[in-house]
């Protein structure tokens, strides 16, 4: 029994430095932060709109194409990783491979920044 | 762990080559502008054919990549060859159109380039997951290519309606996938032949009917259909005009090695299904167009009865009705691409025109142009010696030797139904008031309409080219 709560005794080190460093972080600020109250500070935030209003308007196209191309990228950096983690055992052609799709996802970057999705006006 | 080698990639050559054709025409038309729009349509063209001819000289017999998931037989050459002539032509279709609009896009050809991409990875699909992506690659495409008109109302309406049921379908064939592999723990083809020839649960038949219900959905065949008629309407007439063509070859290709490679055991099972949504396909298509007045409508219609006479050869589940499926598709895809052509030369000075009215009087305006419409809706009909009645004299001939009698009964007065409004539009053009003309055809759209006349009128002098591959290709299936 108590071996098994050996095992365990790395994660109680790292939940007290976890409490440690988090608090220390919650505190200092009231301790030595520079404080300019400010009504806007507390509102809710949401993607510059007002909170509580009608959902029925209009707004900026660029919010979902900025969306968009965020999605396409982080799917290409979370199919990196099983790839970077393997590296050593794929050999040429499993290099190659992800070569070949970055290429193809460099061309539609190329594309969108030509057409001018990534420039905000 | 060995590491992963290259796989053999001489049957996907067209693909790849397709593919990075349409990146380099990409970064062209990006860089270079709009003013290189015809030479892109040009090119992607060009692509197109280039691919048509790497596929029929791959080497011959059945070849194989990928582990398995990618088949090149002789099925698979007919369709591709089908859908990328489709395509070409439907490129070619386009450009008088988006000049005269003022709306040219460079994206508009490669677009359809990708899309082809997708069809030909569906028709050479031999595993579900395969299958899946080659389906999304063309069909992610379309939903695009419906909302290209991004200004007008119909045009985004006809996106969206085709993308949220195009969503749908796509659900309901993957919940259909899901199951399959369920109960049989394989996507591959071959694998679920094989599992279902030992035994058959309730539960793989719940999948089958739910793949079918996917597949139905990309042939828009009833009671899957009730995106065609908005969409059609709505979309660009050069979109449509895609979108009844190679896009119905790839679905239809799908639909054929779905059902004959995955299921050949149960057969009787899945001819039930068929048949009906034939049936049912026969008769919207002929009894919803009597009262259509827009062209575009009515062709989307009529796409339905076609899609829904294909699929009585697949019923009857024979080679010899592959091979009806195959002639018939190659058929309609002339026929719809001739009428489109019409359709896209219905230009007065005030703009494109789309009401079937709109053609009275045409034998006395432009004589040539109502002759080739005559004879493309003497096709559409059925009427010998016009292309239309062999195609479906063969799916009939087919279904009757395999003792369907009710569907071919049934087909055939589902076609005199349809003949009532293909007949009233050609009454309309030779025996009504002559109205304004229209203004002068461009040379693409007179090359489109010219070989799809001839091709539907003079197939009955020469059909052996055409008969005799689609023997090859239905015989490479069994």
């Amino acid at each position: 029994m108590s071996e098994l709560l050996a095992d365990y005794f790395p994660l109680v080190v790292f939940i007290g430095v976890a409490l440690a460093i988090s608090l220390a972080l919650m505190i200092a600020p009231f301790i030595v932060a520079y404080k300019n109250p400010d009504p806007e500070k507390l509102s809710a935030y949401e993607c510059g709109f007002n909170a509580f209003d009608d959902a029925r308007m209009k707004f900026d196209v660029r919010f979902y194409l900025v969306a968009i191309l965020f999605i396409i990228f982080d799917l290409e950096v979370a199919f990196l990783f099983p790839w970077a983690i393997t590296f050593g055992e794929l050999g040429f052609f499993g290099f190659w491979s992800m070569m070949v799709f970055l290429a193809v996802l460099t061309i539609g970057f190329i594309y969108e920044w030509k057409k001018g999705a990534l420039e905000w006006d | 762990m060995n590491p992963a080698t290259l796989p053999p990639l001489v049957p996907a050559l067209p693909e790849l080559m397709l593919a990075l054709g349409a990146m380099a025409l990409l970064m062209f038309g990006v860089f270079r502008g709009p003013r290189f729009v015809h030479v892109i349509s040009g090119l992607a063209i060009a692509l197109l054919l280039l691919a048509a001819v790497m596929v029929v000289y791959l080497p011959g017999g059945t070849l194989t990549t990928f582990g398995g998931s990618f088949v090149v037989d002789d099925f698979a050459r007919f369709m591709k060859v089908l859908a990328l002539v489709g395509s070409a032509a439907a490129i070619a279709l386009s450009t008088d159109y988006f000049d005269s609009l003022r709306e040219q896009r460079f994206e508009y050809p490669i677009l359809i380039v990708l899309s082809t991409i997708g069809m030909m990875m569906l028709i050479s699909a031999a595993d579900l997951i395969a299958l899946y992506l080659g389906l999304e690659t063309m069909s992610l495409v379309l939903y695009v290519l419906a909302a290209i008109h991004r200004t007008s109302v119909r045009s985004s309406e006809a996106g969206l309606k085709y993308f949220v049921l195009g969503a749908l379908s796509s659900g309901m064939l993957l919940y259909g996938a899901s199951l399959v592999y369920g109960f049989t723990g394989t996507v591959s083809f071959s694998g679920i032949a094989r599992a279902t020839a030992e035994q058959t649960s309730m539960g793989l038949l719940f999948g089958l009917v739910f793949l079918f219900a996917g597949f139905c959905f990309k042939v828009s065949a009833v009671p899957f259909h009730m995106w065609t008629p908005d969409v059609y309407e709505g979309a660009p007439t050069p979109v449509t005009a895609f979108f009844a063509s190679a896009p119905k070859v790839a679905g239809i290709a799908m639909f054929i090695r779905g059902a004959i490679d995955a299921f050949p055991d149960i057969a009787p099972q899945w001819q039930q299904i068929v048949g009906f949504v034939a049936i049912a396909s026969m008769l919207l298509g002929s009894f919803a167009a009597i009262g259509q007045r827009n062209f575009k409508r009515l062709m989307a219609y009529s796409s339905i009865g076609h899609m829904g006479f294909a699929l009585i050869g697949l019923a009857a589940g024979t080679e010899e009705g592959v091979r009806g499926v195959l002639i018939y598709t190659a058929i309609y895809v002339a026929m719809t691409l001739g009428t489109f052509a019409v359709i896209l030369s219905m230009r007065r000075k005030v703009g494109y025109v789309e009401d079937i009215g709109d053609l009275s009087g045409l034998a006395r305006t432009h004589p040539a142009l109502a002759f080739f419409l005559a004879v493309l809706l003497f096709s559409l009909a059925g009427i010998p010696p016009l292309a239309g009645f062999f195609a479906k004299f063969y799916v009939f001939l087919a279904a009757i030797k395999a003792g369907l009698y009710a569907l071919a009964v049934i087909g055939v007065l589902a076609s005199v139904v349809a003949a009532y409004y293909y007949l009233a539009i050609v009454k309309i053009m030779y025996f009504d008031e002559a109205g304004e003309g229209f203004e002068p055809m461009s040379a693409e759209l007179k090359v489109v309409l010219g070989l799809a006349g001839l091709i539907n009128l003079l197939f009955f002098v020469y059909p052996s080219p055409l008969l005799e591959t689609a023997t090859s290709a239905a015989r490479s299936l069994f």
